[in-house]
């Protein structure tokens, strides 16, 4: 039933774009990779980095294989306390991922009903949500994941703090995206709520409730899409960068970005390969969900005519 | 036209106003102010006496009264952790970021028009295409890993620039500039550019997208029908409209760097005041937090502000509101 | 040697399934002096046509064959010659005024740029020749209106702005891509007049675009008619309006409404040529028993009194000045009678549109009343009433590409009302209930799986019209529901409500802007002007001994196909 599915998709409009672009197939399968890479660290990553067991100091600054010094079992050397760098990278693109998902998810549904309601009803309702909306989009997204990332830890202590991180990180960055999904979906409600099968549902008498999530939600999910895709690289970025900044993932749970943090310190000294292995993943990550979310915006979008 | 900038001015104030309250939540209501300025030693008496002498006692409207007062003057009380007035931190670590800021803004405003016109109006060809590919690297790249990379790179391997501070600085009055030292101006140079980056490549693409939606109007049309030369339509008609909504993005842009700043100030080890908020975040220094809130969302309005008016000049439909004459 | 020459044009278009030919084998030729009309239905070819004699066709569309000649000089598919006769010796005007003109630019600046661009004159001589222009055209005061930018200016002033563009630099060829389309119809006369003297005054030859056979009646010498890329026939209007040969021709000039009289129905011609005599519609007595023959009593069915709506600005603080505010309705009353079919009247800005949303209860009225079987329908006091009437009044609309839920089924969409009003309905009722409902707009029941995108306008209408009398209503609004449609479908769907009024003895509203569809559709006609009732009476005695100045000067300047008859 899902390859009939997928048949389906391939043989729409859009599909035909998709199969014509390389770029598309080659990031979709790539961060398709990623992900099911993630998912199952478990079985995928030949080490479990974190447990105290499987990891000795003696290992520590193994450079990769193709360098001299190296060791066949760490194919991509290992960090200062001797894990291997394969294993803690895919570990920590779980943690980046699940961030990345669940912060954007949390938006979405906060914006797209923010932004349907408001643009439907109208009203007092409609100015005082897009106030919020307006000036929260002033301020940009790492800023506000710092200023309720910063008010947790006024709330929390440190160390329950180290274990809240995921939820505080999901919460701040959900927070900061929500907005752009409210805007977005107002403006393409306010359109739909003008077309005339609107009105005919109006005239039946349908509830306000029906004719929004029934009638004009389904209509207006494409830009919706391609503003998820975006904002998921864009979430990943800002968890890293909160993590880089010491202000996100601690070491003992470490994402892509506390990865690099650390490994930064042994940049200068030589051992490259701590910052760049995981700095690499992430920037192959957010290339190919912007890739992806790239070709989505040109075949979604009507108005570009074809060459 | 004046009821146009009283309403934004109003505006303006207002979210000032918000961003105020919340401020001074955050400095009243998250952790204890006197348990972080005296420690966990002090007597219960020493706490009374430090309560009443801030005025914590004080009905919640009053101490707001007084936090708007007292920030209006730039007077933020002391830090908690490094037990010097805010006010000094601010006017010490402002210029450098300040200038960074600007030479980051000239940087990406000025390349990101040009390359995202000229990728507008020539979508095929191989300059374009490379590019849309660096900009395309631009924004899956975050800023630090792009620090660490010219760091490692022009530091490191070529050891042609610095990778910290800001070099000599010179002090006029209570700016220190870095602009008019040689290694001074070799200092900003990493850190602007990496700080553009993101903001260069974002404006490249949306100029980009702007451009191709404007030369695909009926009024560009007509223009074409009327034998208007391509390069008059392109650089003329197409531009001036295209560069509307870039107006709006700058004004965004400049809040996104200062924004930014912090991560560039991190890698860079910029003495600047974003390194002084993370620092801030970590030790959970409230005063700091707050002012800093307090600082930059006066600007972003002030921006937004200057935005406005400079809208209100540049598009016609809003000077003129005053509908058609039937016939 | 005409003045222009075309012969065997060929253009085409790649998409990604097949090839379609937007031009085959257009030939046809024009003097200077003379005004010769394309007309044709949407699909036709003749906007693409007009673009491919300046090489502005959209991509990817492409000429792969034939000769466009002017005064001899051959530009087809030649981008450097063309470029240089664009403006200069060929004018052309597009069809929307809203959109033509560069919001940015002063009118000055579009005027001054055009004419410099082709004729070598200073900055001062272009400004006086512009302001000439302006006053060519009509535009009264010139030397203010010229500093102004074009959203000063209404749609018929922009329109005059842009035809001044098009002649500035003393072009020979002017041609017009539906230049009147978007205006109304007393502007539509004056624009049209405009033309027909500059071609007398300039000597040009002019090329309009239409779909309007009555326009085409009133301002062409000669006209060519195309259907799906090709001339089906061409030759002088008086001959083919009166006598035409091909059955495309037939059934186009068949199908327009005739504004001298009221006929039955639209005789429709099959693509053999032969009369269709069958209704479209398939009523069994079944169906007719179930859907409600009513008596037909007289009585009166929805009673409009006095009724005011002023839209004000939404402000969250309402100040006392009224200048954001509307009024477009101002005590507006009539009546509507059980079995009959009322039509209103009147050009853009008269308050149809407001009327048809206070009668649907979409709106309430600032002041007066509405009731509707003698129950008051906007009673503040009883907010909930509107509901008890909701399923005895529906609507149609105009635009069909927009008024079917794209991601719904065709048998959702006509389901929907019927599951909301009986909502312990079972399945099965349901399904005979929309079965029944397909057959009588004359679909096949197939359509009932598919989806709207996949149907064309006149068949998303029959589906609209089955949406609406799914719940039985005792009166249908029709809001302009075959202006957006070509002449010969708007003929089918006029004759298949007309069955339906007949069969299920429907009472309908009508409202349009189109005086002839008026006179055909309706027993009694209101016609109305900003927002107030000129004139009520029988529709052919609107016709033939109109009251009102108004409705007499309506009644003039209403385009003619008879003209030439």
């Amino acid at each position: 039933m899902i390859a009939k599915m997928i048949n389906n998709f391939l043989d729409t409009d859009i599909g035909y774009s998709f199969k014509k672009s390389k770029i598309a197939i080659s990031s979709t399968v790539v961060f398709l990779i990623i992900v099911f890479a993630s998912l199952l660290a478990g079985i995928v990553a030949p080490y479990n980095p974190f447990d105290p067991a499987s990891i000795s100091l003696m290992d520590a600054f193994t450079p990769p294989i193709w360098v001299e010094g190296s060791n066949i079992n760490f194919i991509l050397g290992t960090d200062q306390q001797g894990r291997d760098m394969l294993s803690t990278m895919i570990y920590g693109s779980r943690i980046s991922l699940t961030v990345g998902f669940a912060s954007i998810i949390f938006a979405m549904i906060l914006g797209v009903s923010l932004g349907v309601t408001s643009g439907y009803l109208g009203g007092r309702y409609e100015i005082v949500v897009m106030r919020f909306t307006d000036v929260q989009l002033t301020i940009p997204s790492i800023l506000m994941a710092l200023l309720v990332d910063g008010i947790a830890r006024g709330f929390i202590s440190k160390s329950l703090h180290n274990d809240m991180a995921i939820y505080v990180l999901i919460l701040a960055i959900g927070i900061s995206e929500w907005p752009q999904f409210a805007r977005v979906t107002r403006a393409a409600t306010l359109v739909e709520k003008n077309k005339e099968y609107i009105l005919a549902s109006k005239i039946i008498g349908l509830s306000n409730l029906v004719i929004m999530f029934k009638h004009i939600l389904p209509n207006i999910l494409r830009p919706v899409l391609v503003i998820a895709t975006i904002g998921l690289s864009q979430a990943i970025i800002t968890e890293s960068t909160l993590s880089f900044l010491g202000v996100g993932f601690p070491p003992t749970n470490p994402s892509l970005g506390t990865l690099i943090r650390f490994g930064n310190n042994f940049l200068f000294s030589g051992e490259w390969w701590i910052t760049f292995f995981p700095a690499i993943f992430l920037v192959v990550l957010a290339l190919s969900i912007n890739l992806l979310g790239d070709w989505m915006r040109d075949a979604l979008n009507p108005k570009l005519k074809s060459r | 036209m004046i009821n146009y900038f009283l309403k934004r001015l109003i505006q303006s104030v207002l979210v000032m106003l918000i961003v105020a309250f919340v401020s001074f939540s955050l400095f009243n209501f998250v952790g204890d102010p006197v348990h972080n300025m005296v420690g966990q030693e002090a007597s219960t008496e020493k706490r009374e006496e430090i309560r009443e002498k801030l005025g914590l006692n004080d009905p919640v409207y009053t101490q707001f009264f007084r936090f708007v007062g007292n920030s209006s003057k730039g007077e933020f009380g002391l830090s908690y952790q490094l037990r010097r007035p805010v006010s000094d931190l601010i006017s010490e670590r402002l210029p450098a970021t300040l200038e960074l800021v600007f030479v980051s803004a000239l940087i990406a405003i000025i390349s990101g028009v040009v390359f995202g016109v000229y990728t507008g109006i020539n979508r095929e060809g191989y300059l374009s295409n490379f590019i849309l590919i660096i900009s395309l690297f631009g924004v899956s790249l975050p800023t630090f890993v792009i620090g660490i990379l010219f760091i490692y790179l022009f530091s490191v391997i070529l050891g042609i620039l610095p990778s910290f501070g800001r070099g000599e600085v010179i002090h006029l009055g209570f700016w220190s500039t870095g602009f008019l030292t040689l290694s001074g101006l070799k200092a900003l140079i990493l850190p602007s550019v990496t700080l553009s980056l993101f903001q260069m490549t974002y404006i490249i693409r949306l100029v980009r997208a702007e451009m191709m939606e404007i030369l695909q109007t009926d009024y560009i049309k007509f223009a074409r029908a009327r034998g208007i030369k391509n390069n008059i339509i392109n650089y003329r008609h197409a531009l001036k409209n295209g560069l509307i909504p870039v107006i709006t993005i700058t004004g965004i842009n400049v809040g996104t760097l200062i924004a930014f700043s912090i991560i560039t100030e991190t890698v860079f080890q910029w003495p600047g005041m974003g390194l002084l908020f993370i620092n801030a975040v970590q030790f959970v220094d409230i005063p700091i937090m707050s002012a800093y809130l307090i600082m930059v969302a006066f600007i972003f309005v002030m921006i937004n502000f200057i935005v406005d008016i400079a809208y209100y000049f540049i598009d016609p439909r809003i000077r003129f509101k005053e509908e058609a004459v039937t016939e | 040697m005409s003045f222009l020459d075309i012969k065997d044009l060929d253009i085409e278009y790649q998409t990604r399934k097949e090839t379609i030919e937007a031009g085959k084998n257009v030939s046809f030729s024009l003097e200077r002096g003379e005004i010769i009309g394309i007309v044709g239905e949407s699909g036709s070819g003749k906007s693409t046509v007009a673009n491919a004699i300046i090489n502005l066709i959209d991509k990817p569309g492409k000429i792969t064959n034939g000769s466009i000649k002017l005064d001899g000089i051959e530009f087809c598919n030649n981008e450097n010659i063309v470029q240089s006769v664009r403006g200069k010796k060929i004018g052309f005007i597009f069809q929307d005024p809203q959109t033509s003109l560069n919001p940015l630019f002063k009118i000055k600046d579009q005027l001054i740029e055009t004419i410099q661009t082709h004729l070598k004159l200073n900055h001062n001589d272009a400004e006086k020749k512009s302001i000439d222009l302006l006053r060519e055209v009509g535009i009264e005061n010139p030397e203010k209106r010229i500093n102004e930018y074009p959203h000063q200016f209404s749609g018929g002033m922009r329109q005059r702005v842009v035809i001044a563009l098009a002649i500035s630099c003393e072009p020979d060829l002017i041609i017009a891509d539906e230049p009147t389309t978007a205006l109304d119809v007393s502007i539509q006369f004056k624009i049209l007049k405009l033309l027909k003297q500059l071609t007398i005054k300039r000597n040009l030859g002019v090329i309009i675009i239409t779909h309007d056979m009555g326009v085409i009646a009133e301002t062409t010498d000669r006209v060519v008619v195309m259907r799906l890329g090709k001339i089906v026939e061409q030759g002088k209007t008086t001959e083919i309006l009166s006598n035409p040969q091909s059955i495309e021709c037939k059934s186009l000039v068949m199908s327009v409404p005739p504004t001298n009289k009221k006929i039955d129905r639209f005789k429709l011609l099959n693509p053999e040529g032969k009369q269709v005599t069958n209704s479209s519609i398939n009523l069994t007595n079944s169906i007719i028993k179930n859907w409600g023959v009513r008596e037909i009593n007289n009585k009166k069915l929805l009673d409009f009194i006095n009724v005011t709506k002023i839209f004000d600005d939404n402000a969250i603080i309402s100040t006392k000045k009224s200048e954001n505010k509307i009024k477009a309705l101002d005590r507006v009353s009539f009546q509507i009678f059980e079995g009959e079919s009322f039509g209103l009247v009147g050009e853009s800005g008269s308050g149809k549109s407001t009327i048809a949303k206070i009668v649907s209860s979409l709106i309430s009225p600032t002041s007066g009343e509405v009731y509707f079987e003698n129950v008051s329908l906007h009673d503040p006091k009883n907010k909930l009433i509107k509901n008890k009437f909701r399923g005895q009044i529906q609507m149609i609309f105009q635009d069909p590409y927009s008024s079917l839920n794209p991601r719904f089924k065709v048998k959702n969409i006509i389901a929907e009302p019927i599951k909301f009003f009986q909502k312990n309905i079972g399945s099965d009722l349901i399904n005979k209930n929309v079965n029944d409902l397909i057959d009588i707009v004359g679909m096949s029941r197939q359509s009932l799986e598919r989806y709207p995108h996949e149907f064309s306008g006149g068949q998303r209408q029959r589906i609209s019209i089955a949406r609406a009398l799914a719940t039985r209503p005792r009166l249908l609004i029709c809001d302009e529901p075959t202006s957006a449609l070509d002449v010969s479908i708007q003929a089918q769907v006029l004759n298949l409500l007309k069955d339906l009024q007949d069969q299920l003895n429907l009472t309908i509203l009508f409202i349009s802007h189109d005086l002839p569809v008026i006179r055909q559709m309706c027993d009694r006609t209101t016609v109305l002007k900003n927002g107030i009732v000129c004139e009520t009476a029988e529709t052919e005695n609107i016709f033939n001994k109109p009251k009102h100045p108004y409705t007499k000067e309506l009644l003039n300047l209403m385009p003619k196909i008879e003209s030439v008859v």
